[in-house]
């Protein structure tokens, strides 16, 4: 049994199979991806987690002789139809990558709205309340509100992935996209991080990947295990990490060799 | 059953595998007092009464080793699946351990009461129920070392068959006092140790349902052989 099954689909992936030229990176994937829910996605290095995740915004077609086939559905409509605008639909579908990457240089109310500046003006007091906004709901709002027009760069590690999330938040995605968020914060860091997945969740639906066992059991709602492009088990997280039902599952989150 | 695989990390293999033995060796220490315990009575041997109730204190350290073991793994490993399942019913498994280690000390303090009186009648009754606690714990064991889920159930199976013989060891000495007020002292004394092999019994039957959801978690989906682990 899945648990929260009133959680409407956003994501609908049917069949998705991704190559980088030759190389066929993700094989025959289906998974669905709900409403308000964190789904974590794990599997060792180089299974294509990545690359899952960067197909559902259409990153993954940035690098040259990169090619999917198969369909994926966000809200009903297929997202790789032609008419569909690839950076509208990243706008709608926002990432967090694995370094926090804010303009250094730039100050921390620009980097809020760096995303925004690509797409036309703001009059000041619009600004100002996306800011407040998007770093309040990143649970960086505090800490910052007093200097807002100090660069970016200098903010501690676990600040600058909260800038990058309150970047993501400022242009009002519906689905966050986050691979490996996590993976350069201290505990503390990560645990903010952790807490505001669960507020975040309440207004979107999330995907996140990570290394981390704990992590992706303690954030997330479902998990999709990975293993050489091949989506190996997804379902319930509190069953996958207690009684996992494919062998395969079993011994990656063990951690043990076959 | 599935050939086990090896954990990549060779310390947590050797943490998982030392509290193996010691779970295996403190249920050996147990099955050992429960023998014992009723040859203390059958026999009417009292020093091996007064030894096996000093062995319990062995059986309480091993519970609390044991138990810290599982703590420092949970804290070190943080284990799942499997891993996880095995810890935690490790952690019951031996509160039920230490158990029957209680009660058959028990048995050895009605023994010792019993062999200062003379003998009503051989424990014919009583020894077979002996029998049967210690072969449930033998079995539950064995389900849990060959992670056997059949052989486990085996063991609830039992369950009824030892409530059976509780009954009439317990209705057979209720006569024998209703006819002789003499022997109302030892027949209390019979009952009760009647008594503590069906618990021991009871604890048996948690320890083998501990073995079917710690095994089953994975391969009662895997081979679809029951839908439920127990019922
Ligand atoms: N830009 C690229 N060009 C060619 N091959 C790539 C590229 N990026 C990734 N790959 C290959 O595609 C496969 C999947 O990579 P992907 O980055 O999706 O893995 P991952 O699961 O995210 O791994 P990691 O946990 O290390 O981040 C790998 O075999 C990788 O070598
Ligand atoms: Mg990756």
């Amino acid at each position: 049994m899945l648990k929260n099954p009133e959680n409407s689909p956003r994501f609908v992936v049917t069949q998705l199979n991704a190559w980088f030229s030759a190389h066929h990176v993700l094989r025959s994937v289906d998974m669905l991806i709900r409403d308000r829910e964190v789904t974590a996605i794990i599997g060792p290095s180089g299974c294509g987690k990545s690359t899952f995740i960067r197909c559902l915004n259409r990153m993954h077609e940035l690098v040259p002789g990169a090619k999917v086939a198969g369909s994926i559905q966000l809200d009903g409509e297929d997202i790789y139809q032609s008419d569909v605008d690839p950076v509208l639909l990243r706008r709608h579908v926002g990432m967090v990558f694995q370094k926090p990457n804010p303009f250094p240089t730039m100050t921390i109310r620009e980097n809020v709205l760096s995303g925004l500046r690509l797409t036309g003006r703001l009059d000041r007091s619009t600004a100002n309340s996306v800011v407040e906004s998007a770093l309040r709901r990143a649970a960086l709002w505090d800490e910052v509100k007093d200097t807002l027009d100090k660069p970016g760069g200098s903010l501690s590690g676990g600040q600058q992935q909260r800038l990058c999330i309150a970047r993501t938040l400022a242009v009002d995605p519906s689905v966050i996209l986050m691979d490996e968020p996590c993976s350069a914060l201290d505990p503390v860091a990560t645990a903010r991080i952790e807490d505001l997945l669960h507020t975040l969740k309440a207004s979107y639906s999330i995907v996140i990947v990570t290394h981390s066992m704990q992590q992706a059991s303690r954030v997330s709602d479902r998990t999709g295990f990975f293993l050489s492009g091949e989506l190996i088990e997804f379902g319930d997280t509190d069953r996958i990490f207690t009684a996992p039902t494919d062998r395969r599952t079993e011994d990656y989150i063990t951690g043990k060799f076959g | 059953m599935s050939e086990q695989r090896k954990h990549t990390d060779r310390a947590y293999e050797q943490d998982l595998e030392t509290l193996r033995q010691r779970l295996l060796m403190m249920a050996a220490r147990v099955e050992g007092m429960i023998e014992n315990s009723i040859r203390a009575l059958v026999e009417r041997d009292s020093e091996l009464a007064h030894r096996t109730i000093l062995s319990d204190r062995v059986v309480n350290r091993m519970e609390i080793e044991i138990d810290e073991m599982c703590l420092l793994i949970l804290a070190k490993r943080q284990p799942l699946a499997s891993d996880l399942r095995f810890i935690a019913y490790s952690m019951k498994m031996v509160t039920d351990l230490e158990r029957i280690g209680d009660l058959a000390a028990n048995v050895c303090e009605r023994a010792i009461a019993l062999n200062k009186e003379p003998m009503v009648k051989p424990l014919v009754g009583i020894s077979r129920a002996a029998e049967i606690a210690e072969a449930m714990i033998g079995q539950a064991i064995d389900a849990f070392v060959k992670r056997d889920v059949e052989r486990a159930q085996a063991v609830l199976d039992r369950d009824n068959e030892m409530d059976a013989m509780y009954r009439d060891v317990f209705k057979e000495w209720l006569l024998l006092m209703e006819g002789d007020p003499a022997v109302v002292d030892r027949g209390i004394q019979v009952q009760s140790v009647a008594k503590y092999l069906e618990r021991i019994a009871d604890h048996a039957t948690n320890l083998a349902e501990q073995v079917i959801f710690m095994v089953a978690g994975r391969d009662v989906r895997h081979h679809g052989k029951l839908t439920a682990p127990v019922e």
